[in-house]
């Protein structure tokens, strides 16, 4: 393993993390690419780009994070994501920055856009990655594969290391630096994708994966209005619903909240899984994260295998309970 | 319409899997089509059966592959190409499979929206930028018309609708369609139909086949402690979840 080290890639001088919106508000996997990059820089320099008018607030926010430089990007054609424009945006700013390292959120978006920048770049990627460790000044980067049964630590062979961050997972750290203003213009054109149509599906206003806590609800919520309670435990713990592929397929939810291998994969502080039996597709999507609750009938539901805490009972019985419970003690019996 | 269609064989992750001497071990392993992949293919075939033309599956990988060009020449598909070849890494398939995009003209190339076993979803997207050709992913809804495609994709908890003209490629996400089993006169026919082979070393530079990133290790997620039932009345347990809750997740 030492020698593999050894000729693994140094840390970064410089390091681009590119940031997303949603709703004009920076993703919090932005703050945790930065986090990440400036671990991986050490003393370099890290730059953050903002799709968009960069308001003022959002450059300082990024500043506070260890931005010391951002470049703001206010191009009306990077205003909603197509792969054209975005890559035109994305390379441009690569080429002026030259840095050693690029990070970016394993979001919607990042997963569609990374793999054809590194392409065009002529670069690996490491995908969703879930931790970075420096050992001996070499980047070491964890993910998890076999749909969460195993993980792999990988590092790159070449001269520039290109990385998605999966949501959650890396923790932010605030480092302020002076969020040099750099206004980039970039060229744009020939996109040859049209976005038509955008349906919002998505009912809170709380990102499923950067939720903190999550309810989720399975075939056991038996309908649509078997998600109430859990949107009121959820309300009371400030996080956000989701939902098993049984739930989704049973129409009890819309498949916005779908929760594992197709769907979102979430690792909060809390996952609270209510009459969700545990099939390894949901499994594959919330294994990773750090508390798990399992609420279920069946005592031989497969989730209470890798729940921390297990209550067999009726969810219809016991998240109401707990949600009553909790307003007594969050505001401070 | 001419169709191409990659895929991969996988580990089938719904299986137990075993890490032996930091590798997973494929002793009791079984094989299958990258489920996304499967989708892609019975997308394609649906779009011969409504357009005409034909499906074509590629796939780069060892000769045991062959056996993933087989059910999809099962399912349907018309021909079948296998780049025999080591190279793993997301970059050299891309080019490997760039290479054989380039020897026919395709009007569409659909792949999956990620592989089960890498968790990665880059192969497709990267073979895209390689033919600079638009791509449209994780789609969960397609139409062709007048040399145009109108896809519905998956944007984290919105849908968006995208039209883009031909050719192009897309990634299939789950909800597309229910792939067909393979029929049995399907499976005698799929004998018969010839597999193209191509030396992976012979399309590429050995430049673009070296793997830009190293596996340095490979374990089992870490052993949670075991979990607990609680016991008791209900009203109890609930209570004692709540404030054990509280703590560890600093609930306030």
């Amino acid at each position: 393993m030492t020698d593999s080290l050894e000729r693994g890639v140094p840390m970064s001088e410089k390091v681009l993390v590119f940031t997303e919106q949603k709703d004009g508000v920076l993703r919090n996997v932005s703050f945790e690419c930065l986090t990440a990059a400036r671990r991986i820089a050490s003393g370099g320099k890290v730059a953050a780009v903002i799709f968009g008018a960069g308001e003022d607030g959002q450059v300082k926010k990024l500043a506070s994070f260890g931005a010391d430089q951002v470049y703001v990007l206010a191009d009306d054609q990077l205003a909603h994501y197509t792969p054209d424009a975005y890559k035109q945006a994305m390379l441009q700013v690569v080429e002026h920055f030259a840095p050693d390292a690029i990070l970016l959120g394993h979001t919607g978006t990042g997963k569609d856009i990374a793999p054809r920048v590194a392409q065009r770049l002529n670069i690996g990627l490491i995908s969703d990655c879930t931790a970075i460790d420096v050992e001996k000044d070499t980047v070491l980067l964890t993910r998890p594969v076999y749909a969460g049964k195993a993980f792999e630590q990988k590092m790159f062979y070449g001269s520039r290391q290109f990385i998605t961050l999966r949501p959650n997972n890396i923790r932010t750290k605030e480092d302020p630096r002076s969020g040099q203003i750099i206004p980039f213009p970039v060229a744009i054109r020939d996109v040859r994708t049209v976005v038509k149509e955008v349906v919002r599906r998505a009912a809170s206003g709380i990102d499923l994966t950067e939720a903190k806590v999550v309810v989720s609800g399975g075939r056991g919520v038996q309908n649509a209005e078997g998600f109430k309670p859990l949107q009121e435990l959820a309300d009371v713990l400030g996080g956000a619903v989701g939902a098993s592929r049984a739930a989704c397929d049973a129409g009890y939810c819309d498949y916005a909240l779908q929760i594992g291998q197709t769907g979102k994969v979430v690792t909060p502080d809390l996952y609270i899984a209510c009459g969700i039996s545990g099939a390894i597709q949901h499994l594959a999507g919330m294994s990773q994260s750090k508390i798990i609750v399992a609420i279920n009938k069946d005592p031989e539901a497969p989730i209470f295998q890798i729940a921390d805490y297990g209550v067999v009972g009726d969810l219809f019985d016991v998240v109401p309970k707990l949600t009553a419970e909790f307003k007594n003690v969050i505001s401070g019996k | 319409m001419n169709l191409l269609v990659c895929i991969r064989q996988t580990l089938d992750t719904e299986e137990k899997i075993v890490i032996e001497n930091g590798k997973v071990s494929h002793a009791d392993a079984k094989f299958i089509i990258n489920p996304y992949d499967e989708y892609a293919i019975e997308e394609a075939l649906r779009l011969r059966e409504a357009e005409g033309g034909t499906v074509t599956v590629v796939t780069a990988g060892p000769e045991q592959a062959e056996s993933a060009l087989r059910t999809a020449l099962a399912m349907g598909a018309d021909k079948a190409v296998r780049i025999n070849t080591s190279a793993a890494d997301a970059r050299a398939i891309a080019a490997l499979l760039a290479a054989i995009a380039k020897k026919e003209t395709y009007d569409l190339i659909l792949g999956g929206n990620f592989d089960v076993d890498t968790g990665a979803g880059q192969v497709p997207i990267r073979l895209a930028e390689e033919l600079d050709m638009p791509h449209i992913g994780p789609v969960t809804n397609l139409k062709v018309q007048n040399g145009r495609i109108r896809a519905e994709r998956d944007a984290e908890g919105a849908t968006e609708v995208v039209t883009c003209a031909l050719p192009a490629l897309i990634t299939a996400q789950q909800g597309l369609n229910e792939p067909r089993y393979p029929s049995l006169p399907g499976i005698m026919k799929a004998k018969r139909k010839p597999i193209a082979e191509f030396n992976g070393d012979e399309l590429v530079s050995a430049e673009l086949l070296a793997d830009t990133a190293q596996v340095v290790a490979l374990f089992a997620p870490q052993p949670k402690e075991p979990g607990r039932i609680l016991q008791g009345e209900l009203d109890d347990q609930v209570e004692e979840l709540a404030s054990i809750l509280r703590i560890k997740c600093g609930l306030s």
